[in-house]
């Protein structure tokens, strides 16, 4: 175990050496990786592959040289491509590109390596994940919907919402409780909110708009009404239902005739 | 632990019960004039005549419509897309292609589905989406960049993603999907870029495809000897409105647009088939049962943009299934719709392209009216007498509707055409007083030069009941109700409430940008709501409380 910590603590200060020319703290890191989540990963994918020879994770970048390049180009975008122009300040963009080096060795887990198929079969069966969750269409909308979670969530990631699902609740899949004046009580996920409304994704699959006035108490349930899983699948079964989850990206229906 | 499961095992069970109920089935679409607080279809109903049976606003208390909320859209392009509502929640496309569930009441955002279309992606006329289809709890969008998307209609999650048609060679999809069945309807967009247009259906389950009919018809098709030499392979003809569905006859109408190149036609000799025309086709097969054609071999891109609005009216004495078709050549049309049939055509605007249309409604070109190398000037110009905007007409009145552009002349030029894979091939640049696309900031045209102006007609006689003119022209639809009413915006920044009966206006909205989309009505909670799009925005009013 010492060893491993020694192993992993090198490969960072390698890859600190060769990225070169910023620090950052852990919570720095964090704090990118929730910008990448929520604005560059619908296209760049969660690994940072997603778009065709370009690969974030692994240092393969088409047109930047160093972590200032990057950043810039984070910033700016590219114009004539699909690459938008953000809005982040200098040291965000910064946090971002820190995040996008620690994904590669953080993307090896226990679980690398199951087989989807396998882990399919789990999903459907013996795990009963369709009774709250949703994959293209298909499963009930209590929990997140998983049908592109392979963009979205690492192995790693995934893993450790299966086994510890209260570890990190996203803020898309929070968790919210209502009681109007008049005694009902709403749940569900929540959606959007401002000063004076809620608006939820309520738990009989309805999409519903509070009034904040109209309630009597409301807020975020902490705990994940996910169960863990962690005595209930071996091990060979997390790493496949993990393998299944993490190939769960495109939607797209092939082999359609293009004129 | 126990609890929990408890818990998921008691909201898993509740949840089954209560989506199939909300599920928005064929059945519903099919009736939806019997829940007119709803509006699931691109044109209200399947018929399409943009007419809604909610009548708690009327013309005398409508003065009192006032702004509930608006949706700012994050887009500089045309807001052209007519809401959905179902059940209270509203459905809208932010252009080109991000699809946005809103409280209907509210306005509040549920949730976004952002999309980036392809940078290869290229558009002649905007970056711009006209709307959505649903069926059970599933949204349905075509892109720009030519694909066709399935979301879940609960939290915008795709279901998924099928590429309708290659956005490299110029093809692209602009309007609301039709559901038919279990099948989901488009068509292509492109005319501009050298396409073959056509149409297909989808599964609206897997996005698998069940059919597709060619809007130009390939070697050894009845009509492709309409087209000289190659010109078929890239004769344009696309589909930028959404179609009609008669369940009674089980076809779906659709129009088609104008061959290519647009404005120079010595490439293409012959009729053109089906470019200018409206198509019936089984909606099951996709197999064409009749096409009746507007504008043989056109050279001034007198697509049939429109939307085919279908009604039942007594027609000289007998009951007739007929079709009402307010066409860019500047004629509306009667058919009979079961058979295609031409019962009636007359002009609507100032027209010099044709001295008129014969028996059996084909029209008779005047020679010298067509594009020259140093320009001719015809009417309607190059945008017609009217375009995608959707006419409306109301069975309450019996009138067709139709927004029109009046005195709307082009200079049409003629270039040489070569196609290359994914260029403009139009062959031309007509010129105009009036703007094609965008609107101007200012105005100062006179009458003689084009304006804008909201029609009446009698469609059993042809007569004009009245008419309510602007001062710029409109991309606006129009939207009728069964109080009587009738919804319509133009280009100068106003929307308007008109009494149906005889165009009085009787309520406005300065809503500081023009008005490029259909309006529509829904009702929440026995409030009755109007909303309509101009500039980025998107306006909703209900009267006052």
């Amino acid at each position: 175990m010492k060893r491993l910590s020694w192993r992993l603590a090198a490969l960072y200060l390698a890859a600190g050496v060769l990225f070169a020319q910023h620090s950052f703290t852990q919570i720095d890191v964090e704090d990118g990786g929730r910008l990448y989540r929520a604005n560059c990963s619908v296209c760049h994918g969660a690994q940072g592959d997603g778009i065709p020879g370009i690969d974030l994770g692994h240092g393969k970048f088409r047109r930047a040289k160093d972590d200032d390049d990057i950043a810039a180009i984070i910033r700016t975008g590219i114009p004539g491509t699909a690459m938008p122009p953000n809005n982040f300040s200098d040291f965000q963009s910064l946090t971002i590109v820190a995040y996008l080096h620690s994904i590669a060795p953080g993307s090896v887990t226990t679980t690398s390596g199951g087989d989807p198929t396998r882990g399919k079969a789990i999903y459907d069966g013996k795990g009963g994940c369709a009774q709250c969750h949703r994959i293209r269409g298909v499963g009930a909308r209590t929990g997140p919907d998983l049908s592109d979670i392979g963009n979205l969530r690492l192995a790693g990631e995934l893993e450790r919402s299966i086994v510890d699902p209260d570890a990190e609740i996203l803020p898309q899949n929070r968790h919210f409780r209502a009681v109007t004046k008049e005694g009902a009580t709403v749940e569900g996920t929540l959606l959007n909110e401002d000063k004076y409304s809620v608006q939820l994704l309520n738990s009989t699959g309805r999409l519903v708009s509070l009034k904040r006035a109209n309630l009597r108490e409301s807020a975020f349930v902490e705990k994940s009404p996910m169960p863990s899983y962690k005595d209930k699948l071996s091990r060979p079964e997390l790493s496949d239902l993990v393998s299944y989850l993490v190939s769960l990206k495109d939607v797209e229906v092939k082999g359609v005739e293009i004129p | 632990m126990r609890s929990r499961c408890l818990f998921l095992a008691l909201i898993g069970s509740s949840l089954l019960g209560t989506v199939a109920s909300g599920q928005v089935t064929f059945d519903r679409i099919l009736n939806a004039n019997k829940e007119p607080q709803n509006w699931l279809t691109y044109s209200g109903t399947t018929l399409s005549q943009r007419h809604s049976l909610l009548t708690q606003i009327t013309p005398l208390n409508v003065k009192n419509l006032e702004l509930q909320w608006v949706f700012q859209a994050q887009s500089l392009e045309k807001f052209e897309a007519t809401p959905l509502v179902v059940d209270g929640v509203l459905y809208t496309v932010q252009a080109p292609n991000d699809v946005v569930a809103m409280d209907a009441v509210t306005g509040r955002i549920f949730w976004v589905y952002p999309y980036a279309p392809s940078p290869e992606a290229r558009t002649c006329c905007g970056r711009v989406n006209r709307g959505l289809a649903i069926l059970g709890d599933t949204l349905f969008m075509g892109t720009i960049d030519g694909r066709l998307i399935a979301l879940d209609s609960k939290n915008g999650h795709p279901i998924w993603n099928v590429t309708v048609a290659n956005t490299v060679a110029g093809y692209s999809l602009m309007h609301a999907p039709l559901v038919v069945k279990d099948k989901v309807i488009v068509g292509t967009a492109g005319g501009e870029f050298g396409i073959r247009g056509f149409l297909a259906a989808y599964d609206a389950h897997t996005g698998k495809q069940i059919w597709k009919f060619y809007t130009i018809p390939g070697p050894g098709e009845p009509g492709h000897e309409t087209w000289s030499g190659d010109s078929w392979m890239h004769g344009g003809a696309s589909v930028w409105v959404t179609g009609s569905y008669d369940p009674q006859t089980n076809l779906t109408y659709w129009g088609v647009g104008n061959p290519g190149p647009d404005w120079n036609s010595d490439v293409r000799e012959g009729a053109n088939l089906y470019s200018d025309s409206v198509v019936a086709l089984d909606a099951d097969t996709g197999k064409l049962k009749w096409y009746f054609q507007f504008s043989p071999h056109d050279d001034f891109d007198y697509d049939s943009v429109q939307v085919p609005v279908l009604a039942d009216m007594e027609w000289r004495g007998k009951l007739r299934r007929v079709m009402l078709w307010a066409n860019r050549n500047g004629f509306y049309y009667v058919l009979d719709r079961t058979t295609g049939e031409f019962l009636q055509g007359k002009p609507f605007a100032k027209v010099t392209w044709t001295t008129g249309l014969d028996d059996s409604g084909h029209p008779v070109r005047v020679a010298e009216a067509k594009p020259s190398r140093e320009g001719t000037l015809v009417y309607p110009g190059v945008q017609g007498a009217t375009n995608w905007f959707s006419p409306s007409y109301s069975p309450h009145t019996g009138l067709f509707y139709i927004d029109t552009w009046e005195n709307y002349s082009s200079v049409f030029n003629k270039l040489p055409a070569e196609y290359v894979e994914g260029r403009r091939y139009t062959a031309g640049a007509p010129r105009s007083p009036v703007p094609s696309l965008r609107a101007a900031q200012v105005l100062n045209r006179t009458e003689a030069e084009g304006y804008g102006v909201v029609r009446a007609f009698d469609p059993k006689t042809g007569v004009r009941k009245w008419e309510f003119k602007m001062a710029d022209v409109t991309g606006s639809g129009v939207l009728t109700t069964a109080s009587d009413l009738l919804f319509a915006g133009g280009r100068e920044g106003y929307f308007w409430a008109l009494d149906a009966r005889t165009g009085a206006e009787l309520w406005k909205a300065s809503v500081g940008g023009p008005v490029d989309s259909g309006p529509m009505t829904y009702q929440v909670n026995g409030r009755q709501y109007v909303a309509v799009s101009a500039g980025n925005v998107l306006f909703t009013f209900a009267l006052r409380r």
